[in-house]
């Protein structure tokens, strides 16, 4: 299997993968192989006994299957004392998903006018194998991964959650992006029948929500294309049937319900850019030296938390994921890149 | 002995009023109190309050100031006798929203409260309202007012600029979408048009033609 990596400034044809990256990925692979050692001496077989108190979903058959398959515990967090799950409740009952209104409680009230079957997804731009994709078909050809991660909104809050989906970078591999492509762009869906923030007249969302990455950032191994949480798919507030997670990034980077992946040569102007521009850029990967300018990225409060213990942790580089990633970033000025 | 009779006395109507007031004011604060208890409030409880005491405290604000045009309008005594009461809630709302922040956001790390209040343009503008509300609340007194004479009344109209502040801290706040926003300021503007001279005329005049009407 060929693995195309293309770096911004370093841009070729090459059926070489950059022995860094290649290095990257072996490092990464070897913690999980660590951490994943209960796994091998027979984990369980079924995700569902280990997430007490989660609805079953109601997703497809094809789904039930793929999440049946998984490779459970495929990444854990590095200390688990630490970095305890979120209740589902509280993973499924806070959330920002603009295009079902601007309170937490919002989407987990309104999204359930999501139709989320059938689902196609339009693969486009600089690829040799575009087309538009049955979701199924999209997700067929992987296993499904547990990848246990932070996610640290750029609100200063986080939580833990076990995502279950497939390497974006596989599904970029499967469209065979031209020399061409430099950056992937996403597309959520605009339906304002479903999406009642859509109808807003007073929203400051030009829609679609769109969101963008680096080709490399796009193929990083821990760059995933979730479509279950905590053994089921994803509930419709989560960004059901499919959404990107990149947890080395603020969460507004990984966009939820995508419609369209396009490889393009241009950096695309990510939603959040487009409204805030000072507040907001293009890479927003988390840091604790770059404030927001309303407040402070230094720390975080880990939800869920209670009154007298607002449980505020410091927030680290790249949110712990710096040593996957902090190489993507080198030379770079992480100040005027955020 | 003619005072502790007045007080012995069996509360009047205008006494029951201003009780109930007082009690409806008071309810937001118990039901969040109590969804917060019951673990009702979401992962965030802390957030949940501070959230809350902000709008509480804006819509405590307006309708403060809408007291002024429901008496000219109809000449009911009520409305007049509860507008210290609701000026001093919004004080309450306003410095229980800043405590909140404090306890339950920075987890009372004063070093960053201080850092904050400089830093931040939309929570100098908050500081400021509150520093307003906090001058209107000590003055709030009859004994100020005889001591203040006709200062007292310019002072108080500090209140309107209150409210501006209020609604620039709030704008800012906002992240996506100006609806909530939008229905505040409309209120606020609506409360604000009474004060300007040929409406504030004509109020009087408009209960007149009701209770003819009627």
């Amino acid at each position: 299997m060929l693995i195309k990596i293309a770096k911004p400034h370093d841009l070729r044809d090459s059926d070489v993968t950059p022995e860094s990256v290649y290095l990257s990925r072996r490092r990464f692979m070897g913690g999980m192989a660590g951490l994943g050692a209960g796994l091998a001496l027979g984990g369980p077989a079924h995700a569902g006994a280990n997430y007490a108190d989660v609805p079953e979903g109601n997703g497809p058959a094809w789904l039930k299957k793929k999440i049946d398959d998984t490779h459970w515990k495929a990444v854990t967090p590095a200390n688990s004392e630490k970095d305890t799950l979120a209740p589902f409740d509280d993973a499924s009952g806070y959330n920002n998903f603009y295009e079902f209104g601007s309170g937490k409680a919002d989407p987990a009230r309104r999204a359930g006018s999501l139709k989320t079957q059938p689902w196609s997804v339009v693969i486009d731009g600089e690829v040799n194998n575009g087309g538009r994709f049955a979701l199924e078909d999209l997700a067929s050809p992987s296993r499904f991964e547990e990848r246990i991660y932070r996610l640290r909104c750029v609100e200063a809050w986080s939580m833990v959650i076990p995502w279950l989906g497939i390497p974006l970078a596989e599904v970029i591999r499967r469209a065979e992006p031209t020399s061409r492509a430099r950056y992937v762009r996403f597309e959520t869906l605009v339906d304002p029948e479903q999406m009642p923030g859509q109808r807003s007249a007073f929203s400051l969302i030009d829609w679609p929500y769109v969101e963008g990455l680096r080709l490399d950032e796009a193929m990083h191994p821990l760059t995933l294309l979730a479509m279950g949480m905590y053994g089921r798919e994803l509930p419709n507030q989560n960004g059901a049937p499919l959404r990107l997670v990149v947890p080395w990034k603020y969460g507004f980077k990984s966009i939820k319900s995508i419609v369209r992946i396009s490889l393009v040569e241009e950096q695309p102007l990510n939603s959040w850019q487009q409204i805030a521009p000072e507040e907001y850029g293009f890479y927003a990967n988390v840091n604790p030296r770059v404030d927001h300018p309303r407040w402070s990225q230094a720390t975080e409060r880990r939800l869920p938390n209670s009154l007298f213990s607002p449980n505020t942790i410091d927030t680290l580089m790249f949110n712990g994921y710096a040593d996957e990633v902090a190489e993507l970033y080198a030379g770079m000025d992480l100040r005027t890149h955020y | 002995m003619a005072i502790s009779n007045r007080l012995m006395a069996t509360p009047n109507r205008w006494q029951l009023w201003r009780l109930g007031v007082f009690l409806a004011a008071l309810a937001p604060l118990v039901s969040w109190g109590w969804q917060v208890a019951s673990n009702a409030a979401g992962p965030e409880p802390g957030r949940y309050l501070l959230l809350n005491l902000g709008l509480g405290a804006l819509w405590m604000l307006l309708l403060t100031l809408s007291l002024t045009p429901l008496t000219k309008l109809t000449r009911w005594k009520g409305f007049a006798l509860i507008r210290r009461q609701l000026g001093l809630w919004t004080l309450a709302y306003a410095t229980l929203h800043l405590l909140s922040y404090a306890l339950f956001i920075l987890g009372l790390d004063w070093g960053m409260l201080g850092s904050e209040v400089v830093k931040r343009p939309y929570i100098i503008v908050g500081m400021l309202a509150l520093i307003g509300l906090v001058a209107l609340g000590v003055t709030s007194n009859r004994w100020s007012m005889r001591r203040l004479g006709k200062r007292w009344k310019s002072l108080h109209k500090l209140s309107y600029s209150i409210l501006g502040l209020v609604l620039l801290h709030f704008f800012w706040v906002v992240r996506a979408d100006l609806r909530e926003w939008a229905a505040y300021a409309v209120a606020a503007a609506l409360v604000m048009a009474t004060r300007l001279p040929p409406v504030a005329r004509t109020l009087p005049r408009l209960r007149y033609r009701f209770s003819r009407a009627s």
